[in-house]
């Protein structure tokens, strides 16, 4: 079964990075959609379904951690994996999205492997 | 040299930035105190606040042609010119260079927040902060050209003394009279 992710990210460098990322790993990687911000990152689910949440937390109009309490907040996407990539590095911050239900932190600056690994780790 | 534990941590996370996302090393300069930043004449600037109980503006500042060149590097495809695509991966090179630098900050000065970063670009320009903050300089060399990582980082402003609410009250009540006469 192909595995549909939603990449969300302010920066337009790092959604190409991470779709090169995943088309890298050994995952059945299918439809990779974009968003830039919380907002968007809604009306994408809104019409396509994902197997899968990258998303990173400084973001205009809407952060991750209010993306990420909104997705565990619904019966329809409670359940949905959702990892953080950002540079928030702090314990509180990493501790802030554990505590909203992320699936998995990966700090920026990442290489290609921790992306897999985190990934090969879920599935 | 003054502010030796920054520039430290700068060297350490920019180092960190490039060799993990770009898989180049760099290498530093004498780092030097400003008094304002004069910018270069002319390339990229990328702009990111920090917040909290310390507030400052952390920057990377390179030429033109080092932009294209990190921004090729670091999105795997070639870039002659400065574009959208360039400003966006500089921002987000400064990004990770100022919020590895906030998480190292924060066992300093407590929690601090991070700006979404801006970006300049353009000829002949200069950048100033308001006030009169000093600026440490730290510049890089890297196989892609010269960069420089600027940090300017100082004590936020205190809050009132006293019964902050008093204060509050008292100011609403004085804008309210100016605003009406009559009000007593």
């Amino acid at each position: 079964m192909a595995l549909d992710v939603l990449i969300v990210d302010d920066s337009a460098a790092i959604r190409k990075i991470l779709q090169r990322v995943l088309r890298q790993t050994d995952l059945p990687v299918g439809n990779v959609y974009e968003a830039s911000n919380g907002v968007e990152a809604l009306a994408s689910l809104e019409q396509h379904n994902v197997h899968l949440v990258l998303s990173d937390i400084n973001m205009p109009e809407m952060d991750g951690l209010e993306l990420l309490r909104r997705l565990r907040s619904s019966d329809e996407w409670k359940s949905l994996p959702v990892i953080m990539i950002t540079t928030e590095g702090g314990k509180t911050r990493v501790l802030e999205a554990a505590k909203l239900g992320a699936t998995g932190y990966v700090r920026k600056p990442f290489t290609a492997d921790q992306i897999k690994e985190k990934l090969t780790g879920l599935y | 040299m003054k502010n030796g534990w920054l520039v430290n941590e700068i060297d350490r996370v920019t180092r960190e930035v490039f060799t993990t996302m770009l898989g180049m090393d760099v290498a530093m300069g004498e780092a030097e105190v400003e008094r304002d930043v004069p910018g270069p004449t002319d390339g990229v600037v990328a702009l990111v606040g920090l917040t909290g109980a310390w507030v400052g503006i952390g920057s990377l500042a390179c030429s033109a042609a080092t932009a294209c060149r990190l921004s090729s590097r670091l999105l795997m495809t070639e870039i002659a010119a400065v574009n959208d695509e360039v400003l966006d991966a500089v921002a987000e090179l400064a990004n990770m260079i100022v919020g590895g630098f906030k998480t190292g900050a924060e066992q300093r000065f407590g929690p601090m927040g991070l700006s979404i970063p801006s970006v300049v670009y353009g000829h002949n320009f200069t950048t100033r902060t308001k006030g009169t903050s000093e600026w440490t300089r730290i510049p890089f060399r890297c196989e892609d050209g010269k960069f420089d990582v600027h940090i300017c980082l100082r004590p936020g402003d205190a809050p009132p003394k006293g019964d902050g609410q008093a204060r509050v009250s008292r100011l609403q009540s004085v804008m309210a009279r100016d605003a009406h006469p009559d009000f007593v």
